[in-house]
């Protein structure tokens, strides 16, 4: 028991290590990922797991050619850090895929792709 | 016990006292993220220790009843150059014996990242794991008295490069292990130290990948974080009259992956007598230091 207690002391000290931050994960997504839009949106919004670097953050929006269909003004939200958002040009039925790549504050990286649907 | 309280104290001294200028991602290729895995070793150098991993091992195939504490851990010295160090502290119950406890050996690793291809989803590792003779308790509990080089190779695939007809297998990835025991020592106490060929492999399936990069099945925490698993490891002696005595375990059990830290818990399941009887558990707590500690000791020292 004793040998127990202590294997799981160390562990505490770890837990009460001062708060850090971490490699952002993509929380959700609207446009949610791999969902099916009846109406094209005009606008694409990330949120993460943690606070964003606004200077190494972007995300990009292509169709089945390639073709950039964001406005390419992605940014961070200035009010909320874990969120990245974009404009979209009027979007066609059809399927598009995200690009996304982030920095945390801490200037972890982490990069993810998903796409969504426009139309039946 | 106040030997195990130093050994962890020298560990824990060790990952906290390391400066490094920078930090990179543990356990990713492109947008796939591997976790630790509890049996097989892992295929990416990394800043990460295990505190603790408890393991209740099946009843051996003499009849002893094992528990074993270890402490692992993993520190980068460049972003492609790894050290390893692990140990374990064993509390045997022979069958119709008294209790024995103590150390077994010290193992230490060097590892060098060989590949890391984001768009596919893969991963390679060599390494050369060392288990260091007369560092634990040889008479009482077996442990070595002669040092083993094991030279490794660990690799993972993530299968997010599958077509978009194929959504649900995409959330698959496979990691690996292969590796040869070259002990330094032919026989002790009479009894052969063969060669063995070592050889594992894990099945992942990843809730994170599908919820977050496939498909939004509605998947809240905590099972957004969840992976799903089946790892199996096996070892094969192959001369010194100890061929074809295969052993291993298969162990089925989840991972759970947060900001800092996992948990890990798998059942332990031997594949024939000669590795037990019963069946075992195992359970992780597993410290991501890179995350952790972002400015210090999380990142390689030398970038």
């Amino acid at each position: 028991m004793r040998l127990l207690s202590a294997s799981l002391l160390l562990p505490a000290l770890l837990f009460a290590a001062p708060a850090a931050r971490a490699h952002a994960f993509l929380d959700h997504a609207s446009p949610a990922v791999g969902s099916t839009l009846r109406q094209p949106p005009t606008a694409i919004s990330l949120w993460f797991t943690q606070e964003l670097e606004p200077a190494f953050s972007t995300v990009s929006i292509v169709d089945q050619g390639g073709q950039r269909v964001d406005g390419g003004d992605a940014q961070v939200d200035a009010r909320d850090q874990t969120l990245l958002h974009a404009s979209l040009k009027p979007l066609p039925p059809g399927t598009y895929k995200v690009m996304w790549r982030v920095v945390s504050i801490d200037t972890h990286t982490t990069e993810g792709t998903f796409t969504f649907r426009v139309g039946g | 016990m106040t030997r195990f309280l130093f050994r962890a104290a020298a560990l824990v001294g060790f990952a906290l006292t390391l400066p490094g200028p920078e930090a990179m991602a543990h356990g990713f290729a492109g947008e796939r993220f591997f976790p630790a895995t509890l049996l097989t070793d892992d295929p990416f150098v990394a800043d990460e220790m295990s505190l603790p991993t408890l393991t209740r091992n099946p009843t051996g195939a003499d009849g002893a009843q094992e528990l074993d504490v270890e402490v692992d851990l993993a520190k980068r010295i460049t972003p492609r150059i790894g050290l390893t160090i692990r140990d374990q502290w064993q509390y045997v119950q022979p069958k119709d014996a008294s209790p024995v406890t103590g150390f077994n050996a010290l193992s230490t690793g060097v590892q060098y990242q060989l590949f890391v291809d984001g768009p596919r989803e893969a991963i390679g590792l060599v390494g050369l794991n060392t288990t260091w003779g007369h560092t634990g308790r040889v008479q009482a509990l077996g442990a070595p008295d002669f040092t083993t080089l094991t030279p490794t190779f660990d690799f993972g695939k993530g299968f997010g490069d599958l077509p978009d007809s194929l959504p649900y297998l995409r959330s698959f990835a496979v990691t690996g292990n292969l590796s040869v025991d070259f002990p330094t020592k032919v026989e002790s106490s009479g009894s052969p130290n063969p060669n063995t060929f070592n050889y594992g492999f894990a099945v992942e399936y990843s809730l994170e990948y599908l919820q977050h990069h496939v498909q939004d099945v509605g998947l809240g925490k905590p099972f957004d974080r969840m992976i799903p698993l089946v790892e199996v490891a096996l070892t094969t002696p192959f001369n010194r009259g100890q061929g074809s005595q295969t052993t291993g375990t298969v162990q089925p059990g989840l991972i759970w992956a947060g900001q800092h830290y996992q948990l890990g818990a798998e059942m332990i399941i031997p594949v024939n007598s000669l590795s037990g009887h019963g069946v075992g558990g195992i359970v992780q707590l597993h410290f991501f230091l890179d995350d952790l500690f972002p400015k210090s000791i999380g990142r390689p020292i030398f970038d």
